[in-house]
């Protein structure tokens, strides 16, 4: 039988099999810990930090540690909400998003985040860099102007023979998401529809389809990204 | 006691703010009982009669003209509230910011499709009486101090009343989730 640990989260006593990630033994508590570059299912990255929550006094990201027994985990404090929101903001101005113009507004994870924090302008210039859209594969489009590196697509998205199709390219500033140019034209719709949901943000669409969904009925419009989550607490 | 003076305008935008603002339909009833309007294309005052209490700014900074329409705007109101993606980090009109100005003006004027034919003397307007392109679309606040700003392309008929009665009446701003959109 699997150890349970126990611990606390804001205080809220928590219990969960001992080696979860924390921010799947928060979720199964009915607690949301924000991220965006963490997926169910896939190996962890701690590559965003949005996840930050204060162990023990220490910053540590959630998604890459396991929970313990004794453990005090603060998550939604004044310091770590701080910091989150510059996380976010560092995001939008580092990129260029221009939500207004984009397939993925009203279920991308970043902008339902940014409403979660209530966001209402970054406190950072806009730094407006020059980047380029990847329209080589027949089924799908990268735009590496709203990447955020979270390098989901890599670990996610495979073919049928189990190889990669997303890979990190160039160096430091200047890091982009290639597609492999041979496995990027052989994508079947299923696996370019997948790599589509996998991503947090809008830079990769499937293409010849989009804003198939009204404004007022897509999946952040109406709740909080993270609702569902904490509605558990609610219920139980 | 005077009622508070709004003053609005549109820069580098499309008028959809100004649209929304509208779109607080019979509300705009309540809305002329508590404020007065001075420059505005709602009324069509060109020019500041008097020094105004809030400023809605729709729009980026696009050129030398908004610039100047912007500084006048912060000389003459007290708060200054950026309406709009446009106004908040350039929105839509920005999306030239990463392609050189020289391509942008040759795509418009020389060799974009609708153009190519027309112009045959193939001129790039450069009068005098024209406002100096800026090299990139500009937020208004990396311009001047904007003091709110209020999301979304264009804001929520719902978000723009909302700012304005409490900027009038002083009382805290509700913030409902559905309201804070940035499309």
């Amino acid at each position: 039988m699997n150890q349970i640990v126990r611990f606390t989260i804001d205080g809220i006593e928590c219990m969960a099999e001992k080696n979860t990630y924390m921010i799947e033994a928060a979720r199964e508590n009915g607690i949301y810990i924000p991220t965006l570059c963490n997926y169910p299912g896939i190996k962890p990255k701690g590559s965003c930090r949005v996840c930050s929550v204060k162990i023990n006094g220490r910053m540590m990201t959630a998604c890459t540690t396991p929970v313990t027994d004794g453990m005090v985990i603060e998550n939604h404090t004044p310091e770590i909400d701080a910091l989150r929101k510059a996380i976010l903001e560092l995001f939008f101005v580092e990129g260029n998003h221009f939500c207004p113009s984009c397939e993925k507004g009203g279920i991308c994870e970043l902008q339902a985040l940014a409403y979660r924090y209530k966001i209402m302008v970054p406190r950072y210039p806009f730094a407006f860099p020059q980047r380029d859209v990847d329209a080589t594969s027949p089924l799908l489009i990268k735009d590496q102007n709203r990447c955020i590196l979270c390098k989901r697509c890599i670990r996610a998205i495979t073919d049928e023979k189990g190889r990669t199709i997303f890979a990190y390219k160039k160096r430091g500033s200047r890091v982009e998401i290639g597609i492999d140019p041979k496995l990027g034209k052989e994508l079947t719709p299923e696996t370019a529809q997948k790599a589509m949901d996998v991503c947090p943000v809008g830079a990769l669409l499937v293409r010849e389809k989009g804003f198939d969904i009204p404004i007022g009925e897509r999946k952040y419009d109406k709740m909080p990204i993270g609702s569902d989550v904490e509605k558990i607490i609610s219920h139980t | 006691m005077s009622k508070p003076i709004v003053a609005t305008t549109s820069l580098a935008g499309c008028f959809g703010c100004h649209m929304s603002l509208l779109d607080i339909d019979e509300r705009i009833l309540d809305l002329i009982q508590l404020v007065e309007f001075d420059k505005s294309p709602i009324d069509d005052i060109k020019k500041f009669s008097r020094r105004c209490d809030i400023g809605l700014i729709e729009g980026g900074c696009c050129n030398s003209e908004n610039v100047h329409v912007l500084k006048d705007f912060r000389e003459n109101c007290k708060i200054l509230v950026s309406v709009g993606e446009c106004a908040i980090m350039g929105g839509l009109p920005a999306m030239r910011n990463g392609i050189p100005l020289r391509e942008c003006l040759e795509e418009a004027y020389l060799n974009g499709v609708t153009v190519r034919q027309s112009n045959e003397a193939r001129i790039i307007p450069n009068d005098a009486e024209l406002p100096i392109l800026l090299d990139k679309v500009y937020p208004c606040h990396e311009v001047v101090k904007i003091d709110y700003h209020l999301p979304g392309c264009p804001p929520r008929a719902d978000l723009i009343w909302e700012a304005l009665i409490a900027l009038v009446t002083g009382d805290a701003m509700k913030m409902p989730y559905d309201v804070i959109k940035y499309d």
